[in-house]
């Protein structure tokens, strides 16, 4: 996919997230914690993405909030090349802006119906004026749109007039503008139409290699994940159970949620159907006010004992393992077909 | 049953559908003839993206089709040899529910929030069977006993705001099954759910299938849901059937360059691709279908006579068909 | 590699199953006529009957507003009590009031401070309530629970008890001019108004807050003025206006009523409400003294109202 550096551009450490659950209209009281993000600590190396799955809830899109600082953390650090994003205010806030980007899930609402494609995409300019002159930004924004592959002359037309892939290029133009170093995927590609997906993670593809772009690609889709792709983080409840590269996770999966959810993706292929290997996990996902204690998927793990209910695992190499994986009875297992 | 079901007769045949949406702004064409046919235990899937028409045409099978701005123009739907589409009202009525019934991706908006789904369920039988209040209330609970809803006996009293996804679609189902349809339409029913909840659903359909020997026409756009579950298998673009085929034979050797572009550029999670083969282009404006095969413009195979000839879904060796003017050329087996 | 030119040029036409969900919308034809949502809605309206039909009647009182003079030369001030209430013939269409003035000539020229009542009250309702609300549904947290309580206060204010107490009070410091007693009228109709348009302009913004593109323009490292101006302004105000066109004939209707009870505009403005006011003691002697004015306003209002009905259905995009 592309070259994997060593070096870690953005690191995240014990981020923590929570929400207050709150009651009364004039005297609110707090009753309890959303804990959406809780505890999660992982490095994106410069060129590579990171892949963050989960099923809804698991705080993936909060993790994606507090990263682009749109939400404040209740606790933890992220570095951006060592410097602590959380102090900078101001100026060097603007300056972080620039580095950091977001494509957002829904094409349909990520982009001002009443804007055009021109101010939308030009809109990075004007609040960053020094990237580039006046007269230069319509020709700028019209080799961004070349770029993600529509046709420049559009510039005048609204976002209702483009299908929603075009829609999502308009969003990743946008999101390219000030040439960031960082971009935030947040399922970028679930609101798309089957033959329209492809399309848009090839440019996403492209221009990674291109630009020399870092990705945090947050997907529930697990097959989108693995594609694009370099390592892969699995968060449940918050907290992030498995991480490894690509290889690891989908091939030596060692954490249980992982197993399982490896086992639920239907592959598109028929012949194996018979043959899978198949966990089927029962009851849902518990609520993330009140987690189980210890591990919090024991309450769904078919390998759960006491230690789970006691002890916390932590994300840590597991003897046998090659990756960290937090899960007291970690044991790699090979479980897609082929 | 009233009328006698004729030796032969498929469960459920749809035949030259045609459907129009008639709006300020045009006519769209949004079926433009399309067959099918399930029969008792087995799951027909229809696969297509939004647009292709695939959940008109089980909207008009139920008779739910919008109208205005539906309007069938031609074709016709057959239950066990009856025709639905000129039967009256009341004749339709009865068939839903009782002989046919459908669940859909949204649960929560599919129930009514201001009742139990006990009452909901139980309402069905009150006024459909004349069953008493008790004995609906009782079979409730085993209803949603048999969809795997843990605690029935007190999950009845509750709201459908009280369950989650996963166990609101199993309401869902088991409201659907109240009335032992013959015929279950499954409109994107694991869509809006988590990876691990799909599986679980798509389980239990399977299971009530063969135990109850219906007929299961699964809607979706997901490749891989399909390949799971599916026996046969019916792709639809731009309101046509494009090819119909059983489910080994359309994914090991796909006949119609739509079907075989979509395998070619979903990423797939058992391996590790490099680049993937997108499509072109968009999906046509149903206002205005390109003239001959519409999916031409987006072919890599389209040659000038494509851009002509509409081609008509055609049988091919081995009980497949396919609306390509050059099927015979990709049929490698 | 995806094919840029194909994507490029395939045009705007893609979102057939968005549009047949939706109903209609289906972009038309004109690849390269761009057309914004108001575009959309004006397309929209032209062919509306109901909106062409008010629309004709405000142009028709508007220039009467502007030039009485072109309608009728009689002063409308001018009486001779030799013709104290006679009714209405050749000489007078709708003949003359108490004092001998000609009813024609006074309604023409009472559509001047009527429509001004009406359009000032309505201006400056939308702009206290709808700055208020968007600094509310922008902010959220305690300037938002400060700014609704403080709106509730004067929400929770009876209208024409609160009418009668500030008119009352301050109805001696504005003098005998007919512009003291028209702003203070203005500015009552407004106080006591503009919490609805907090509320209306509150919530579209705190729908358009959570917006991906607002969250987005949070992303790029957009100021608050920004973010409010570009983003939030123009997409929360259709509701707003709406609301103004349906106002505006509220309180055209409204000034009427202050005349009326004795506490609006009088003597020597003329309005319709003054002129309604006047002719309450009258009714059953001479009742066309109530009927035109009346007639009058009540058409009035209902261009009005049925503009606003018409707007609001145009720009509700679950409408087309």
């Amino acid at each position: 996919m592309s070259s994997t550096g060593t070096e870690p551009i953005l690191q995240v450490q014990d981020l923590v997230k929570h929400f207050p659950v709150q009651l009364g209209v004039v005297f609110k009281r707090t009753v309890g914690h959303v804990r959406a993000v809780d505890g999660v600590s992982f490095d994106l190396r410069r060129g590579e993405t990171l892949g963050v799955v989960g099923e809804s809830g698991c705080g993936k899109s909060t993790l994606a909030q507090v990263l682009m600082r749109l939400e404040p953390p209740t606790a933890g650090a992220v570095r951006f090349h060592g410097e602590d994003i959380f102090g900078k205010r101001g100026k060097d806030l603007k300056a972080l802006r620039r580095q950091i980007q977001i494509v957002l899930q829904d094409p349909y609402t990520s982009l001002n119906p009443r804007m055009t494609v021109g101010d939308i995409v030009g809109e990075p300019f004007e609040i960053h004026t020094e990237v580039a002159p006046k007269g230069e930004r319509r020709r700028k924004v019209q080799e961004l749109l070349d770029v993600v592959g529509l046709n420049p002359e559009h510039i005048n037309r609204y976002p209702h007039q483009f299908s929603g892939g075009q829609r999502q290029r308009i969003g990743i133009a946008r999101a390219l503008a000030l040439r960031p170093e960082v971009i935030i995927c947040d399922e970028p590609v679930s609101a798309l139409d089957v033959s329209i997906q492809a399309q848009v993670m090839n440019l996403l593809g492209d221009l990674q290699t291109e630009f020399g772009l870092s990705y945090i690609f947050i997907a529930h889709d697990l097959s989108v994940v693995r594609h694009l792709s370099d390592r892969v983080a699995v968060m449940y409840l918050g907290k992030i159970v498995e991480l490894g590269t690509e290889d690891e996770i989908y091939n030596r999966a060692a954490h249980p949620y992982t197993q399982a959810l490896l086992s639920a993706v239907p592959v598109p292929d028929p012949s194996v159907r018979a043959g899978r290997q198949r966990i089927r996990l029962t009851g849902d996902v518990p609520s993330p006010v009140n987690p189980p204690s210890g591990c919090r998927f024991r309450t769904r793990c078919w390998k759960a004992t006491e230690i789970c209910a006691e002890e916390e695992p932590a994300l840590e190499v597991r003897q046998g393992g090659h990756h960290p994986s937090a899960c007291h009875h970690a044991e790699e297992q090979h479980l897609l077909p082929g | 049953m009233t009328i006698p079901p004729p030796l032969d007769a498929p469960l459920l045949e749809v035949a030259g559908l045609h459907v129009e949406f008639r709006t300020r702004d045009g006519v769209a064409k949004v079926l433009n003839g399309v067959d099918y046919r399930v029969e008792a235990g087995e799951t027909l899937a229809v696969l297509g993206e939004s647009g292709s028409g695939k959940s008109v045409t089980a909207n008009t099978i139920m008779g739910i089709l919008e109208s205005p701005p539906g309007v069938v123009t031609a074709g016709s739907v057959r239950y066990r040899g009856e025709e639905l589409l000129t039967a009256t009202p009341e004749r339709r009525r009865d068939l839903r529910g009782e002989n046919m019934a459908m669940i859909f991706q949204d649960a929560l908006s599919a129930l009514n929030p201001v009742f139990t789904v006990g009452f909901q369920i139980a309402e069905q039988l009150r006024t459909r069977r004349g069953m008493s209040r008790r004995d609906a209330g009782r079979r409730a609970v085993e209803l949603l006993d048999q969809v795997g809803i843990p605690a029935a006996r007190q999950r009845v009293r509750d709201h459908p705001h009280q369950f989650s996804g996963g166990m609101r679609q199993r309401v869902m189902i088991a409201m659907s099954l109240a009335l032992d349809p013959d015929v279950l339409i499954a409109d994107e029913p694991t869509t809006a759910l988590d990876v691990t909840v799909q599986a679980q659903i798509m389980d239990l359909l399977a299971e009530l299938k063969a135990e109850r020997h219906m007929g299961l026409i699964l809607i979706t756009h997901d490749l891989g849901v399909v390949a799971e579950v599916a026996d046969r298998i019916a792709v639809m673009y731009a309101g046509r059937i494009v090819e119909h085929a059983d489910v080994h034979t359309l994914y090991s050797n796909p006949c119609h360059p739509y079907t075989h572009a979509l395998l070619e550029s979903i990423p797939r999670v058992d391996t590790k691709g490099t680049q993937l083969r997108a499509i072109t282009g968009l999906p046509p404006n149903l206002t205005r279908i390109p003239p001959g095969c519409p999916f031409h413009p987006r072919c890599p195979m389209a040659v000038d006579v494509c851009r002509e000839v509409v081609p008509a879904l055609a049988l091919l060796p081995g009980g497949r068909s396919s609306a390509c003017l050059f099927a015979d050329e990709l049929v490698t087996r | 590699m995806t094919d840029p030119a194909s994507l490029g040029t395939a045009g705007p036409l893609a979102e057939a199953s968005h549009d047949l969900v939706a109903g209609p919308a289906a972009t038309t034809d004109g690849p390269e006529r761009p057309r914004s949502l108001a575009a959309d809605a004006w397309h929209d309206l032209r062919r509306r009957p109901l909106f062409l039909l008010s629309v004709g009647l405000i142009a028709v009182l508007l220039v009467l507003a502007a030039v009485p003079q072109l309608f009728t030369s009689v002063d409308p001030s001018a009486g001779d009590l030799a013709r104290s209430r006679q009714a209405p013939s050749a000489q007078a269409w709708f003949g003359y009031d108490l004092l001998g003035r000609d009813v024609f000539a006074r309604t023409i020229h009472g559509t001047r401070v009527s429509i001004i009542v009406g359009v000032l009250a309505t201006t400056l309702t939308v702009l206290i309530g709808g700055s208020m609300g968007l600094l509310a549904g922008f902010y959220g947290g305690w300037i938002d629970g400060m700014l609704s309580r403080f709106a509730d206060v004067f929400f929770g204010l009876p209208f024409v008890l609160g009418a009668i107490v500030i008119l009352s009070t301050f109805r001696e410091s504005v003098g005998a001019g007919p512009v003291g007693i028209t702003a203070l009228v203005v500015l009552t109709m407004s106080a006591l108004s503009w919490p609805v348009t907090m509320r209306i302009m509150r919530s579209a913004a705190i729908a358009a807050r959570n917006q991906d593109y607002v969250r987005a323009a949070r992303g790029l490292g957009a100021s608050a003025p920004r973010v409010i101006w570009r983003h939030m302004l123009p997409n929360c105000l259709a509701p707003v206006l709406v609301y103004a066109t349906i106002a505006l004939g509220a309180f055209i209707g409204t000034e009427a009523t202050l005349s009326f009870l004795g506490i609006g505009l009088r003597d020597p403005v003329v309005s319709w409400g003054v002129m309604i006011s006047e002719a309450r003691d009258y009714l059953r002697v001479a009742p066309f003294l109530l009927l035109f004015p009346a007639a009058f306003l009540a058409v009035t209002v209902l261009a009005f109202v049925m503009l606003g009905d018409a707007v609001r259905e145009a720009f509700d995009p679950k409408g087309r």
